[in-house]
């Protein structure tokens, strides 16, 4: 790669053409490296800290594959994406998997050709308004100015909203969550919009968080997933398994602190199973028997990630809500792993 | 390049292909095609295997289906239903708008620093200097991004006219400055023909009214230069030319029934009247001082290009120094400013591109964003793109050419 | 004569009266003044206008900027230190500042390489920029490429040495061949660059296996970022697309229709479109053109759009310096039996370029202004940088004025001291007599 890059730069002859491409894991296990699209920075879920290191939610799921598929934590790539230009990255494969907060639409999985492999958490798209406009209600935002941050369906929603209230409204759409926050808190726009697990963290950093609220309405659903490239379905298994086994250990109470005693000594089938020392899950996935094992003490189990990343302990504040285990009311339901 | 070797005559071998000056031009040129062809074909053949792979293609389908998105500032009817393509039609209006009025700002800027850069007075000289030299070497984006969060920050928002004791209040009762942009009144014709949707044929009216107008000061003005010729005595037209402009116009709108919409707090903005966006108002502002700086070096060199001996052989002749910078001094140097002036007016719409960096709906927002972003049909959007603006700068540079051969000196 | 005019006359003055300092209003500071500041009633009046101007910016500014904080690790703390103070706090300078040249990913250990590179392109550069110097050093301008590349990218050193080679070798042979024909010597060392070049990269994994201790550690070029990715941007496109340029205004000018053609559609294509667009085409477009599964990085997809954008302007500034040039000299270039290479290399271009530099230096300091366009196809460079992590950082959410207020200074400095640089080129080089 270095080499086709340095002459090519000088000499514009071309590249040698790349050998036709093989299975991304082949990909993945050959280069040693895991490529994965981040968001360019949204506190909680992908953010590179002031040592460069990145880190959040979306960050620990690629940290997670990485950890299963070459039993590296530390080896992926994160590479940061724009809601333009991620699609494009994932498609002429500069990424292996995509994990930037992205809704899971028909039209991106049918039309544009990808595969959502799961969804790591279920958000929507809600409203923040300063306290002092007294409003309680979007449906009360007849003729406000709303900032947007560009990019994701947030555009369409709000469209679809306001349409199907009979309200008007006038759309300030903004590159990046610094420049919209700034048109916010400056008073430039009423309401500020995005998801809402966006918006909360947004708040966070506020210099007077309890200045403002979130409206009630919450105006779309968003499942944010991780997602690959269509047609490469080993690797889509891969992804998509790495993900449930996060959220089968949770389940299951299997932590990072626990994970080595429970592997050796557990009773529970489905955790010998899933930990790898019964039967044979990693092999079917052309994956070491102890793959599970390896992502869940990279960042520890779903819980552990969200609470470390954008739990209630955490700056951003996030309750579980819709992203608790089935069994606590939630919506997060692992096939069973048999 | 000519080249005045003889041909030699007769036998043709296979190296006088590239040595013969007979064979040369025409093999080099079947070597620049072949070799044209073959990338064109690598490129094509590489895209359409990419393509191929991810189960893509090329289709400008979606420029028909319903765009689902809003835009704050659109020149004709749009709405989140309209079609991509209206959408990027809005776009396009967007960024013909603020290109020709950074352009007449720009001008305006640039002239008046251009003059005042060769101020006698020291002080506005360096004051000048410093104005173009800080504009020209800083990167128009970053600018663009000051001057949009200047205005957010330093401008009050509209609450803070709300309330019985407002920190702010509207200029005259007219205007109201926030920092989501300036209200100024909108005319309206009470006794308009068409009623509510007919307007454009009022204002058609009116252009036609200032056009007539013209046509007849510029009679006046004729007939005054006769008669100096003849005469000698060049007679007062002044009043005369100003009731032509103005009379008619006046009592055409008073027939119309012109009304002013005053803006007014109304809910969360401001209603009524015409809002100018504060997007476009940034970017209106900030292309037109950074371009000023570049026309007022033109314009300095323009001046400074005509030599000193013309002005004082003007005076020499008699002539009153306006009648010097009418007659001698402008029109030199006009052949000297022009043609950069022109570039620098391709350079100005083209760089209302970074309108994306302040949520501006221009063509490169709207189908180059989040057009782009919700089809996810890069190429297409791309290609449109750079065709839009392909043909705005071949029209401007075709503007150019022809004034480049009007002024050509004409050379024995 | 004297003597009757001796007698017929009370008083002579002999000497002559020492002169007279000039009345006070004709000289110093009030002559200075009434001359530059005050000569007509307007001017008195923009004096006054211009200092008043001057003050608000001042008073604006002045006790913002002297009363920053410098010392501080996040906006809370440093709005704290303030205490309700409208002053700057330039701490995020101070906190951030490695990101802020290097990039947030490029590793800190290493930073002496490009610091390195960076001192060193003083030197490389000095020989082109001032013809004073002694020509021996264009050697390590030539050499100074390679060099920024190993240490800036790091890996083995075979890399940049196979690919120099290449260019030495492809010398020699079009040295032994051009005094049969320029094509022969031109296509000659092309094809025996391209053989070194395929020769040695198959030999360089085996090299730098042997040599391990020739090797810095790698970086992958998506790590830079920073004021040093708009330096290496603004200096790798201006230096590829020189020949590019060159080669295309020749182009353009040649009388084989089919090469002016594509030259001219090359050249208003690219100027007709925005930079931004050619980014788009860079970030979303450019990898469906390469072979599939080759993965060309964002850098080099990048650098392939700026240097075509470049070497457009590039060719159209270089087009005005050949068409300035007296007909004469091509007449002469003719007269003396000089075939069209000869003539280009040995009389025309030598004259063109010379009067074609300022032109060159202004679209050089152009273009390092517009490389901070690539912070909106998402890379990390000054603007991008302060747009992205730092903005969206928790402690630094808020920090606009300080941010900007630097990424505006350091391109001031930088393009100003192009621009004067070219100025003080074109005195140099002002042959005309006027």
């Amino acid at each position: 790669m270095k080499k086709s890059v340095f002459l090519g730069a000088l000499t514009f002859a071309g590249l040698a053409a790349g050998a036709a491409a093989a299975g991304t894991l082949e990909d993945v296990q050959a280069r040693g490296k895991l490529n994965c699209g981040v968001t360019t920075g949204l506190v909680g879920f992908a953010a590179p800290d002031a040592n460069g290191e990145w880190n959040g939610f979306d960050v620990a799921v690629c940290r997670a594959v990485a950890a299963a598929v070459l039993g590296d934590p530390t080896a992926v790539e994160f590479i940061p994406t724009t809601g333009k230009t991620r699609f494009t990255a994932l498609a002429s494969g500069e990424i292996d998997m995509l994990a930037r907060n992205t809704t899971w639409t028909f039209s991106r999985d049918v039309d544009l050709k990808f595969d959502f492999v799961g969804v790591n958490y279920y958000d929507g798209q809600g409203f923040m308004v300063p306290k002092a406009l007294g409003v309680s209600s979007a449906k009360d935002l007849d003729g406000a100015t709303v900032c947007i941050q560009t990019g994701t369906t947030t555009e369409l929603n709000l469209a679809d909203f306001f349409r199907a209230n009979n309200i008007n409204y006038e759309p300030v759409p903004i590159e990046t969550n610094a420049e919209a926050q700034q048109q916010y808190l400056a008073g430039a726009c009423d309401v500020y919009t995005t998801d809402a697990s966006g918006l909360a963290a947004t708040r966070a950093t506020f210099e007077n968080p309890d200045e403002h609220t979130l409206l009630p309405e919450i105006v779309s659903k968003e499942p944010l997933g991780p997602l690959v490239r269509h047609g490469d379905n080993e690797w889509g298994d891969v992804v998509r398994w790495t993900l449930n086994a996060l959220i089968t250990a949770e389940e299951l109470g299997v932590t990072s602190a626990n994970v080595g005693d429970m592997a050796s000594n557990t009773t529970n089938p489905e955790v010998a199973r899933l930990l790898g020392t019964e039967g044979n899950l990693g092999e079917m996935m052309g994956l070491e028997a102890d793959w599970a094992k390896k992502a869940i003490m990279s960042e520890g189990n779903y819980g552990e990630i969200f609470a470390k990343n954008i739990g209630e302990e955490t700056p951003i504040g996030l309750a579980r809500g819709l992203n608790a285990q089935w069994t606590d009311g939630g919506l997060l339901y692992s096939p069973p792993f048999r | 390049m000519t080249s005045l070797t003889d041909p030699q005559r007769g036998s043709f071998r296979l190296s006088s292909l590239l040595n013969d000056t007979r064979y040369r031009s025409m093999t080099l040129q079947v070597i620049a095609a072949v070799v044209l062809a073959l990338t064109l074909g690598y490129l094509y053949s590489n895209l359409m295997a990419n393509l191929q792979e991810q189960g893509l293609d090329i289709s400008f389908d979606f420029l028909y289906s319903p765009a689902g998105y809003d835009i704050n500032q659109t020149l004709i009817d749009y709405n989140s239903q309209s079609t991509n393509l209206r959408a990027a039609v809005v776009g396009v209006l967007n960024t013909l708008l603020v290109a020709f009025l950074a352009c007449v700002t720009a001008t305006v800027f640039g002239v008046i620093a251009g003059v005042l850069r060769l101020s006698k007075n020291w002080l506005v000289r360096k004051l000048m200097a410093f104005y173009v030299e800080i504009f020209r070497n800083i990167p128009v984006l970053i600018w663009i991004i000051i001057i949009f969060t200047i205005m957010t920050a330093v401008m009050p928002a509209p609450s803070a006219f709300r309330g019985d004791t407002p920190s702010s209040s509207m200029l005259f009762d007219l205007f109201a400055f926030t920092n989501r942009g300036v209200y100024v009144p909108g005319p309206y014709f009470t006794r308009g023909f068409g009623g509510e949707d007919g307007s454009w044929i009022n204002w058609l009216l009116v252009i036609g009214v200032l056009v007539a107008s013209l046509f007849a000061t510029r009679a006046v003005s004729a007939r005054a230069n006769d008669k100096q010729a003849k005469t000698g005595v060049r007679p007062k037209t002044f009043w005369l030319n100003l009731a032509i402009w103005f009379v008619p116009v006046i009592v055409l709108l008073f027939a119309l029934g012109l009304q002013w919409d005053i803006p007014e707090l109304r809910g969360f903005n401001f209603g009524g009247g015409i809002k100018i966006g504060g997007p476009l108002i940034a970017l209106w502002f900030a292309l037109s001082i950074y371009t000023g700086a570049f026309i007022a070096e033109n314009v300095r060199a323009g001046i400074q290009a005509v030599s000193r001996g013309q002005t004082e052989a003007a005076s020499a002749l008699g002539l009153r120094p306006r009648r010097v910078m009418n007659l001698v001094v402008l029109p030199q140097a006009l052949r000297v400013i022009i043609p950069p002036l022109i570039s620098q007016y391709l350079n100005i719409t083209k760089n209302s591109s970074l309108a994306i960096a302040v949520g501006y709906a221009d063509i490169t927002a709207t189908l180059g964003g989040i057009t782009l972003n919700q089809t996810g049909r890069a190429i297409e959007c791309v290609l449109l793109l750079m065709l839009f603006y392909l043909v705005i700068s071949l029209c401007i540079s075709a503007v150019m050419n022809v004034y480049n051969n009007a002024m050509k000196l004409k050379e024995r | 004569m004297s003597d009757t005019h001796a007698e017929s006359v009370a008083f002579v003055r002999e000497t002559a009266l020492p002169p007279v300092p000039p009345p006070v209003a004709e000289r110093g500071i009030y002559k200075w003044g009434r001359e530059n500041l005050f000569a007509t009633p307007l001017n008195a009046l923009l004096t006054v206008a211009a200092i008043y101007v001057i003050y608000l910016v001042l008073a604006g500014t002045l006790p913002w900027i002297l009363g920053g904080v410098w010392t501080t690790s996040s906006l809370a703390e440093c709005r704290e230190v303030l205490d309700g103070r409208s002053a700057a706090c330039f701490s995020v300078l101070t906190d951030r500042w490695n990101q802020l040249l290097f990039g947030f990913k490029y590793p800190p250990e290493l930073y002496w390489r490009p610091l390195l590179a960076f001192v060193l392109m003083f030197l490389a550069a000095a020989p082109v920029l001032f013809f004073d110097l002694p020509r021996k050093l264009l050697f390590f301008t030539g050499i100074y490429p390679f060099l920024a590349y190993w240490l800036i990218w790091g890996g083995t050193i075979w890399t940049p040495i196979v690919a120099l080679l290449g260019f030495v070798v492809g010398y020699f042979v079009y040295e032994k061949l051009v005094h049969r024909s320029f094509a022969t010597g031109f296509f000659g060392g092309v094809i025996a660059a391209l053989a070194v070049w395929y020769v040695g990269g198959l030999a360089i994994p085996d090299l730098a296996r042997i040599t391990s201790g020739l090797r810095l550690e790698a970086v992958p070029s998506r790590d830079l970022g920073g004021f040093m990715l708009n330096m290496m941007l603004g200096v790798t496109c201006v230096s590829l697309s020189l020949p590019i340029g060159i080669a295309l205004a020749l182009g353009r000018q040649s009388s084989m229709p089919l090469i002016k053609w594509i030259c001219v559609i090359f050249i208003e294509f690219i100027r007709g479109v925005p930079l931004i667009t050619l980014l788009f085409v860079a970030n979303v477009m450019l990898a469906y053109f390469f072979p599939p599964g080759s993965g060309v990085d964002l850098f080099l997809r990048v650098v392939i759009m700026i240097t075509m954008f470049s070497s457009a302007y590039i060719a159209e500034v270089i087009r005005g310096g050949l068409a300035a040039l007296p007909k004469g000299q091509y007449e002469a270039a003719d007269s003396l039996g000089l075939d069209y290479p000869q003539a280009m290399r040995l009389i025309i271009l030598p004259q063109a370029l010379k009067i074609s530099i300022p032109g060159i230096v202004n679209i050089a300091v152009g273009l390092f202004k517009d490389t901070t366009l690539v912070s909106i196809i998402s890379m990390f460079d000054l603007v991008g940088m302060i747009r992205g992590p730092i903005l969206a950082s928790t402690d630094w959410n808020g920090v606009y004025w300080e941010l900007l207020g630097f990424a505006a200074l350091l391109f001031f400095i930088v393009c100003y001291g192009i621009s004067q640089y070219s100025q003080w080129l074109e005195r140099r080089l002002a042959t005309d007599h006027r």
